[in-house]
């Protein structure tokens, strides 16, 4: 960014600006970056769960590595992730399938939001206290 | 009204107060095949009314100031469809935007629309999608011979099933709002779909299931993420992801 005579901010960049969409587009966005992050997460998860294949010690020296602060923030924000990813599909397949869907597409994103909300008041509390009670400890 | 006007020129014009004119700073995203190698923004500042409209002030710079800015418009009604662009980061119409519309103690963003070929300024190569709009047989298609000396008739109801389609004006604000068109461009995109819409749902066609094969593509309406861009860009508010869905529902039913 340039200031330039009019003083004014005159972008250097040569791409253009970002689009503004409205609430379809970025719960769309939102749905994209979930949607990623829940997969790399499977990808871990079923390498993790296939160690009990191999043998029980195994599975139980790589799931314990996971008791710690970090990977239950890291929990957290996984459940987040699939709440929205969950609440919002609902949200795209009433829009594909219900005749008045695309009508109220907006209202749904806003409850899909509330709904998310609701869910992450009731799921964090009890998860962080769980996870940070353990800490220095058990 | 035609009184009031002869009335004025006639007789001795009464004081008015002047309609107060703002300077407006407008950004515009310039590209100059010969000369630049990308795209650069440039600043102008012009004064406006409240009632001007962007296309006016893109007139003012390339009357008055640099007659090089180089855009499309044609009929400047909102009709024509010629001069779509993206105002503010949004897809619009320049002669339908006007200037007490959008914040001007911000300058405005103006730029070609997105994800079509740019070719000079404010004007990009169409032809990819008029290529997916001629892709989804965009006319009337029928075996059967009208009555004799009469019309094909149609019922009020049957009319109404594709009216909020039959108003497009081909500008392509909703194709460059897509994020899936912008990927790579293969997409059918919103616009062909209205157009394929307006003649599946037409009872007097029958060529609705040749229509819904082409969209029935991995190109083609399952490629709609709906987003909404679409609908909110449509400068003659068709509800253009309620048309692709009313497709998508007339595929998996195997018929319009």
């Amino acid at each position: 960014m340039a200031i330039n005579t009019a003083g004014t901010m005159t972008p250097k960049r040569p791409a253009g600006t970002l689009y503004r969409g409205r609430e379809g587009m970025w719960s769309w966005v939102l749905h994209r970056i979930t949607g990623v992050a829940i997969f790399f997460f499977l990808l871990v998860h079923i390498l993790d769960t296939s160690m009990v294949r191999i043998s029980p010690e195994a599975y139980n020296a790589v799931i314990s590595t996971y008791q710690n602060p970090i990977m239950g923030l890291g929990e957290t924000a996984l459940v987040a992730a699939i709440v929205y990813h969950a609440f919002n599909g609902i949200r795209i397949i009433l829009i594909d399938l219900w005749s008045k869907g695309a009508k109220y597409q907006r209202v749904m994103f806003w409850v899909v939001i509330g709904l998310w909300v609701v869910t992450m008041l009731g799921f964090a509390p009890r998860h962080l206290i769980n996870v940070f009670s353990h800490v220095g400890g058990a | 009204m035609a009184t009031a006007v002869a009335d004025a020129t006639a007789g001795a014009p009464a004081p008015e107060a002047p309609i107060e004119a703002f300077t407006v700073t407008l950004i515009i995203r310039r590209f100059d095949p010969d000369v630049d190698d990308e795209p650069r923004w440039q600043d102008f500042d012009v004064q406006m009314f409240a009632t001007d409209r962007i296309l006016d002030a893109l007139h003012k710079i390339k009357w008055e100031q640099d007659g090089s800015l180089t855009f499309r418009r044609s009929c400047a009604h909102g009709i024509c469809g010629s001069d779509a662009m993206r105002i503010n980061g949004r897809n619009r119409l320049a002669c339908k935007t006007l200037i007490k519309d959008l914040d001007i103690t911000k300058p405005i963003y103006v730029e070609a629309i997105k994800g079509l070929p740019l070719e000079k300024d404010l004007i990009v190569d169409m032809e990819p999608f008029f290529a997916s709009y001629r892709e989804v047989q965009p006319f009337l298609q029928s075996a059967t011979e009208p009555p004799k000396d009469k019309e094909r008739v149609q019922s009020v109801a049957d009319r109404a099933r594709f009216d909020d389609t039959t108003k497009c004006i081909l500008c392509a604000a909703c194709t460059s709002s897509c994020p899936v068109f912008w990927t790579d461009g293969q997409y059918f995109g919103p616009a062909a779909i209205v157009n394929a819409h307006r003649f599946i749902f037409d009872s007097r066609d029958e060529a609705a299931s040749t229509r819904l094969d082409i969209l029935n593509d991995k190109e083609g309406v399952w490629r709609c993420r709906t987003t909404f861009n679409c609908t909110d860009a449509c400068p003659r508010g068709i509800q253009v992801t309620q048309a692709i869905a009313e497709v998508k529902q007339a595929i998996m039913r195997g018929k319009p």
